[in-house]
């Protein structure tokens, strides 16, 4: 901060930090072109042709497009459902905290922060394979119990910083109160959403043991449960083990490559609240 | 009046129905299952507390106490000491500054499954091909399967990872810290060092309590990374305390033992966070 110059030698060292965050990175996308055979040589190689036989191989075998479309269907889902219920039950939390009964409700709901999942999930799952929600729509209802918690108490902190005066503007001009959600808050909310969407969007997708243990169909695998699903077949042959690594992450590496300085700010909003 | 205060009552109940009915009732069943001998199917009878007096004689279950601990709290320590640095030296005066951000965030939009899984094969193939080649004895093996060191590949694995979230957390402390205040530091002639325990550091403690906090709580609840990396092998030498009840529970036919089991592990972790949250505010107070 000190003087205008560049530091190099802090430049270097953070650079010679990135190539180790990339190191892992740099493998998965060399070893999903190699061919078996080339693994027995020097494994930090560059491949000896770009062949892409393994990810036609992993995709039939995985049945990566249907595993997607799950990843896909379940994230975009719980996005939709986080943004529009969490956001509004916030509202009405945040502008009655005065009453006991709201009160209530906030720390009830933003103490679920502090239960680990293991204590709920031996009797959730028998609940929801009984009600039959052992599926997509099921994970999807979860999802969004399981991060009302975050998302209440963030959304909440955002509301009381907006000024009441521009509610009451709308109600004399004759707006309920569902109204004044929609059309007041909702919109001026917009930069919590993103923070949430982001959030939510990279839990959902990337979750492995709410489904692990929900899903109970293999035709409704999500990409992470797939690549554990396979683990056995994928010991014997790395070349397709890593296409299919690759695929799975090429979805959120792709935004992330984008929207980087959206998603960092966006977390970097939640975690200040 | 009336009809907002129905409007109100509308917007939180539906939610409130169903964070009961999929969070807090699972909660109470665990809590009353524990009590009882319940297999997870069949009949069942009350135990009193038996379940909870075995988990503290049960050698499975202490190990795999001890192993989350000395995880948790290694990596604790680790994460945050290298997202400081990190995030110090992203703040400082530096070329491909944004560049060098992405990079370090990266690994936080990666699935913590599937990068065990690559760092698996690193450990499995590459470590010890390196290891060979530069003759050292220590990499030569594979360390996931040594009960002794498997530990320290889950550490290096979630520090990589978890690096990321920690040093943007010290990444927006840093940037609450006005320019002003290290000039001011510098004509007073303070050394780097001391400029960071006095000024830096002081101004960015309730990051780090977060930091610490979070990222504590984290760690004891490990698990996509350890089913990935070693699954909880060699033997039960890193078996943590979520994936041991996943496995009792659903596997072993123990639903009551490993509730018992969970609502142990649930006081730790809530009288863990409350420890840390009193220390590290007092603290923050001086």
């Amino acid at each position: 901060m000190i003087g205008n110059r560049a530091n190099w030698k802090v430049t270097i060292l953070l650079i010679l930090g990135a190539l180790f965050i990339l190191l892992p990175l740099y493998l998965t996308i060399t070893i999903a072109f190699k061919t078996p055979r080339e693994m027995t040589g020097n494994l930090l190689a560059l491949p000896q042709s770009w062949s892409i036989q393994n990810f036609l191989d992993a995709i039939e075998m995985t049945n990566f497009f249907q595993a997607l479309g799950n990843s896909a269907f379940v994230t975009i889902l719980t996005v939709a459902v986080v943004i529009l219920t969490h956001s509004l039950v916030a509202y009405a939390i945040a502008r009655n905290l005065h009453k006991k009964f709201y009160k209530f409700l906030y720390f009830y709901f933003i103490s679920a922060m502090f239960i680990p999942f293991p204590i709920i999930m031996l009797p959730l799952v028998k609940q929801t394979a009984m009600w039959g929600m052992d599926n997509l729509i099921g994970l999807v209802i979860l999802n969004g119990v399981m991060q009302l918690a975050f998302n209440v108490f963030i959304y909440v902190g955002f509301v009381k910083t907006v000024p009441k005066e521009l509610e009451e503007a709308a109600i004399i001009d004759g707006a309920s109160t569902w109204q004044v959600f929609w059309k007041v808050i909702f919109p001026l909310m917009k930069p919590m959403h993103a923070t949430v969407a982001i959030l939510t969007a990279l839990a959902a997708w990337n979750d492995f043991m709410l489904p692990l243990v929900i899903l109970s169909d293999s035709n409704q695998y999500t990409l992470p449960l797939v690549q554990y699903a396979f683990q056995g077949q994928f010991s014997t042959d790395y070349n397709l083990a890593f296409a299919s690594y690759l695929m799975a992450m090429l979805p959120m590496i792709i935004v992330y490559i984008f929207a980087q300085k959206w998603i960092i700010g966006g977390v970097m909003r939640g975690s200040i609240k | 009046m009336v009809k907002k205060k129905h409007a109100f009552l509308l917007m939180v109940i539906p939610a409130f129905v169903l964070f009961f009915t999929f969070h807090t009732y699972p909660a109470l069943q665990g809590i009353f299952y524990s009590f009882t001998d319940y297999k997870g199917y069949g009949n069942w009878d009350f135990v009193g507390f038996k379940n909870y007096f075995n988990v503290f004689q049960d050698g499975r279950a202490l190990s795999a106490y001890g192993f989350t601990f000395q995880f948790a709290i290694v990596a604790t320590i680790l994460v945050n000491i290298i997202s400081v640095l990190i995030a110090i030296g992203l703040n400082s005066n530096i070329k491909l500054r944004k560049t060098l951000r992405a990079t370090y965030f990266l690994p936080y939009i990666l699935s913590v499954l599937i990068v065990g899984y690559i760092f698996k094969f690193m450990f499995t193939h590459l470590l010890p091909q390196i290891g060979q080649a530069l003759n050292i004895e220590f990499l030569s093996t594979n360390i996931l399967g040594n009960p002794d060191l498997a530990w320290l590949g889950i550490v290096l694995v979630a520090v990589w990872q978890s690096a990321a979230f920690n040093t943007l957390l010290y990444l927006a402390g840093l940037s609450t810290i006005d320019d002003q205040v290290y000039e001011a530091a510098s004509i007073d002639g303070a050394k780097p060092w001391a400029r960071f325990w006095k000024i830096t550091f002081p101004l960015i403690a309730p990051f780090f309590t977060i930091n610490m906090v979070v990222a504590m709580k984290n760690f004891l609840m490990a698990f996509d990374q350890i089913v990935a990396l070693t699954g909880g092998g060699p033997g039960q030498a890193t078996e943590s305390i979520s994936l041991l009840i996943y496995r009792g529970g659903f596997q072993g036919g123990e639903f009551a033992y490993q509730s018992a089991n969970a609502v142990i592990y649930f006081i730790v972790i809530v009288a863990i966070s409350i420890i840390q949250l009193r220390v590290l505010e007092r603290r923050e107070v001086k």
